[in-house]
């Protein structure tokens, strides 16, 4: 049985559609993110699982109990779940001890229990000697790290985030990626992730649900969505890609100017009439003579029409020979090619995701 | 719908909705019920507005009332707004004790400045009219407070100040680049004031010039105090006299619609005037405002504004302060008629008004927390959509703004003077009426605090397993606490003064300051009436001065603008 499960989960308000007809299960322990463009409908989502929003069509359960339908919900605070919001919500009006410890109080625990689990969640999150200071005084990476503290010490059900690093400069978001990953390493609480930045979804989970347009377009681990991306939306929002569209004639599949042969590629029954793929620029090789032929590969001529140096690697566009379509190449700083040379094209069909 | 799943804070809310209702609606609809009711038998009829306006008399305090408001409103212009334009936008010396002196007309009971008056411009025996026999040695006096120009002068001076407030605030966000504009065209000070500034102001003056006159038709210590022996008629000394045993109250709820009407009405011109922003430059932002340089006429300037405030504040404590501890206050300023006697007389010796002063403040306490926190609890409904229709709530909650609070109280008397609810001759029947009168300022002070907390600190809590209620208790109200006490105080500071809706609901036993000083005005003990005043301007002192601490010097200017 899931911990968490999303039945057909739909929310609409006035004559807007937030979130359109969503399903998701966890697994417990599980890291899910939401990731997708601002108002895709992943706050939504995430609102509806902490029972802010109800439904208005679907249900969700957890551990198999019914906990919101568009009949009724179980509120927020019956539910053991904790969140970090994206304003932090720390209550400035406490220390953060006492921000830490209110979960804990609201449970019940005794003064000597809510003490020694506050003390180790502090040491956890490098807060100890911090913690008489109010939050006014905490720099904003403090801040988020109260934050954390606060939602995971009371060891939730599920454990929910919504966008939590947004506010954060880019140097300490990063940090805290990993450092986010790390609890969850070590506490193995069932989270749901809202973000809309694919590396943090990349470094944090153990898969990731892409939404658009209030959908979720494909869940999958990170590197398969990366691999294998289903659509055209999520082939565009994880990572850079080009798109290849061709149409079946015979054995082959006709490019722009070059086919492929249909057996070359993954899944060749399933290829029919137009088709259209993804093909990451870093699975494409360039090269100044034919390389040798290979059952892998498939080779074809082309031109660079432009090229950008940016340290790490080259980004090079490059045009098949006589087609007007233009492929991103990402080559290694050494891979040096002039502008308007004639290049030798190395795909991998295998490489090549069919999208939908 | 499961019962584990119903957030069982949702029957607080609707009680406190009932509340609501109970405080607003109640007497309203039983006010207007009634005035369609018949005296004796409760079957329908109209005969109560045939008796209200079958007499000339009536009919002709109503047009006296309109023609006052006009008047009071325009004299209010002439005394506010070079006030407001020469501490806003001048470099007139003494600034500080101008500013100083309309807090104090704030704070002096209207019908305190009424008795006052009295001192001053009596008939004959009125200070005034002594210095002006002394300077002259004419056998009479020229000035009779007692007539329709001294009920103007005397309600003008205590409306004046909202004129202030509201150009004030108006000409604070005029950008000295607009006057500047005008300058380098070649337009004097003068004329650029008359073209440019003064027209930007305009709506705010307009709308003050609303609230001024409404203030002027629905005040009733004043009129009771100067109207009543000046036998000027009207329409709340005439409501009042509705109410002389045996009680018309039929006929006197049908007498106030009009009344009520024309509130409701010119508040929502007044709200339109306010709102449209568009025709006045009110950016937030105003730019660098630099003084207008006046020259020697700053010292006119500031002649102006002492003279204004003297008629308002200066004289007026003056001779409040001396009766108050004179023996006889005719007998004038010399140490030997110098006594402590009716302070101690009102506060010490006579049950009457020792037990009047605590109910005041007792009374004034107690209305004012029940009025925040019911206002914060609504404000609250409101805001988090607890409740469907939620922004009707919000419309109830400001409605006693609009209720002139001598019609509200027929509005208490009416509802709650026989069964099921008997609160008259209670002392919640005052303290309700106070709640309710005064309940739009909480909700206006509780709205705005409520603005400015993020709603994820409230959803924090309650992820983390703590009901709303204690969201309530832990977070939101820690956070309110120092906007809150401010609101708290702009209830209190009314209500301990409140008289027009006191004077219809207080029985023996009730009394409170204000409607014992109206009781005693008859008896003609001026000294003794100075000394009860004085009481309530002390505790109001104690509250602005604790305000002050806790919120800072605008607190109490700020509120109409609320």
């Amino acid at each position: 049985m899931s911990k968490l499960a999303l039945h057909h989960v739909s929310c609409r308000f006035g004559g807007i559609t937030a979130v359109d007809d969503v399903s998701l299960e966890l697994e417990a322990g599980e890291f899910v993110s939401l990731l997708g463009p601002s108002g895709c409908g992943k706050t939504t989502t995430l609102r509806m699982i902490a029972g802010f929003l109800n439904p208005s069509v679907g249900t969700i359960e957890m551990d198999g109990d019914m906990i919101s339908s568009p009949a009724s919900a179980l509120p927020p605070e019956k539910r053991n779940m904790s969140m970090i919001f994206q304003s932090y919500a720390i209550w400035p009006n406490m220390t953060v001890a006492e921000n830490v410890a209110f979960g804990l109080e609201v449970r019940r625990l005794s003064r000597a229990a809510v003490r020694a689990k506050v003390d180790h969640i502090l040491d956890v999150v490098r807060l100890a000697a911090l913690r008489d200071r109010y939050p006014a005084e905490l720099s904003g990476g403090q801040q988020q790290r109260v934050a954390l503290a606060r939602a995971i010490v009371v060891q939730p059900a599920v454990l929910l985030l919504d966008e939590p690093l947004s506010n954060l400069d880019a140097n300490l978001r990063e940090e805290m990626r990993y450092e986010i990953r790390r609890l969850h390493d070590e506490f193995q609480i069932t989270t749901v992730y809202v973000t809309h930045d694919q590396a943090e979804a990349m470094v944090t989970s153990d898969r990731i649900a892409v939404m658009n347009q209030g959908r979720i377009e494909q869940v999958e681990e990170p590197r398969a969505l990366y691999a294998r991306p289903l659509t055209r939306f999520v082939a565009g929002f994880i990572g850079r890609t080009n798109f290849l569209e061709g149409e079946v004639h015979g054995a082959e599949v006709v490019f722009d100017h070059f086919a492929i042969a249909l057996a070359r590629f993954v899944e060749p029954p399933a290829l029919r009439g137009k088709v259209a793929f993804s093909l990451r620029p870093q699975s494409i090789h360039l090269h100044r003579r034919p390389p040798a032929a290979s059952e892998r590969t498939c080779v074809i001529p082309g031109r660079i029409v432009q090229r950008a140096y940016l340290g790490e690697h080259w980004d090079y566009v490059v045009r098949p020979k006589d087609a007007e379509l233009q492929l991103r190449v990402t080559a290694r700083p050494h891979e040096v090619f002039e502008l308007n040379e004639h290049v030798w094209l190395e795909l991998e069909p295998s490489q090549m995701a069919m999208l939908r | 719908m499961r019962w584990r799943h119903l957030d069982k804070s949702v029957f607080l809310w609707l009680l406190l909705v009932a509340a609501l209702l109970l405080l607003v609606i109640n007497p309203l609809a039983r006010l207007v019920w009634s005035s369609f009711q018949h005296g004796a038998t409760g079957a329908f009829t109209l005969d109560n507005y045939v008796a209200a306006y079958g007499r000339w008399r009536y009919v002709e305090a109503l047009v006296n009332s309109v023609v006052l408001g006009l008047a009071v409103a325009a004299v209010c212009v002439v005394f506010g707004v070079p006030l407001a334009w020469a501490v806003s936008r001048t470099d007139m010396p003494g600034k500080g004790l101008v500013w100083a002196a309309i807090l104090g007309t704030f704070i002096m009971p209207s019908y305190l400045g009424a008795v006052a008056w009295i001192l001053l411009a009596g008939p004959n025996a009125g200070w005034l009219n002594r210095a002006y026999m002394g300077l002259t040695g004419a056998a009479a006096g020229p000035f009779n407070i007692y007539t329709k120009a001294g009920l103007v002068l005397v309600i003008a001076c205590y409306s004046f100040p909202y004129m202030f407030v509201f150009t004030r605030s108006a000409l604070d966000l005029i950008s000295s680049e607009m006057e500047e504009a005008a300058t380098t065209l070649g337009a004097g000070v003068l004329r650029t004031t008359l073209r440019v500034t003064l027209p930007l102001t305009l709506p705010a003056m307009m709308a003050a010039f609303i609230v001024a006159f409404l203030e002027a038709i629905a005040l009733f210590g004043v009129p009771a105090l100067i109207a009543l022996p000046g036998r000027i008629q009207l329409m709340t000394t005439t409501l009042w006299q509705f109410f002389e045993f045996p009680p018309r109250v039929q006929v006197a709820a049908a007498y106030a619609m009009p009344l009520l009407g024309i509130t409701a009405l010119l508040f929502w011109l007044q709200q339109r005037l306010i709102a449209r922003k568009g025709y006045v430059a009110l950016t937030g932002k105003g730019g660098e405002r630099r003084m207008v340089k006046l020259g020697s006429w700053r010292w006119v300037m500031l002649a102006y504004c002492l003279f204004v405030t003297s008629l308002s504040f200066f004289l007026p404590m003056v001779v409040v302060l001396q009766a108050a501890f004179a023996k006889a206050w005719g007998r004038g300023f010399s140490l030997d008629n110098l006594t402590l006697a009716n302070l101690k007389f009102v506060v010490v010796d006579q049950p009457i008004t020792r037990a009047a002063t605590l109910h005041t403040f007792v009374y004034g306490g107690a209305s004012a927390a029940l009025a925040l926190g019911l206002a914060l609890a609504i404000a609250y409904i409101v805001h988090r959509r607890l409740v469907p229709f939620g922004n009707a709530l919000s419309y109830v909650a400001m409605a006693p703004f609009v209720i002139p609070g001598i019609v509200l109280a027929i509005g208490f008397y009416a509802a709650y003077t026989s069964p099921p609810l008997v609160l008259y001759g209670t002392a919640w029947i005052l303290i309700l009426a106070f709640t309710t009168r005064f309940l739009p300022i909480a909700y206006a002070n509780s709205n705005a605090a409520l603005r400015a907390i993020n709603p994820e600190l409230e959803d924090a809590v309650r992820i983390l397993g703590g009901g709303r209620l204690l969201a309530l208790r832990r977070v939101v109200g820690p956070l309110l606490k120092r906007g809150l006490a401010g609101a708290f105080l702009l209830v209190f500071i009314p209500a301990t003064r409140e008289l027009s809706s006191a004077i219809f609901l207080y029985t023996t036993g009730t009394q409170v300051l204000s409607v014992l000083l109206f009781d005693k005005s008859d008896e003609g003990n001026f000294e003794y009436l100075s000394a009860i005043g004085l009481i309530l301007v002390i505790g109001t002192v104690a509250l602005v001065l604790a305000g002050f601490r806790l919120v800072g010097r605008d607190f109490m200017l700020k509120r109409t603008a609320a």
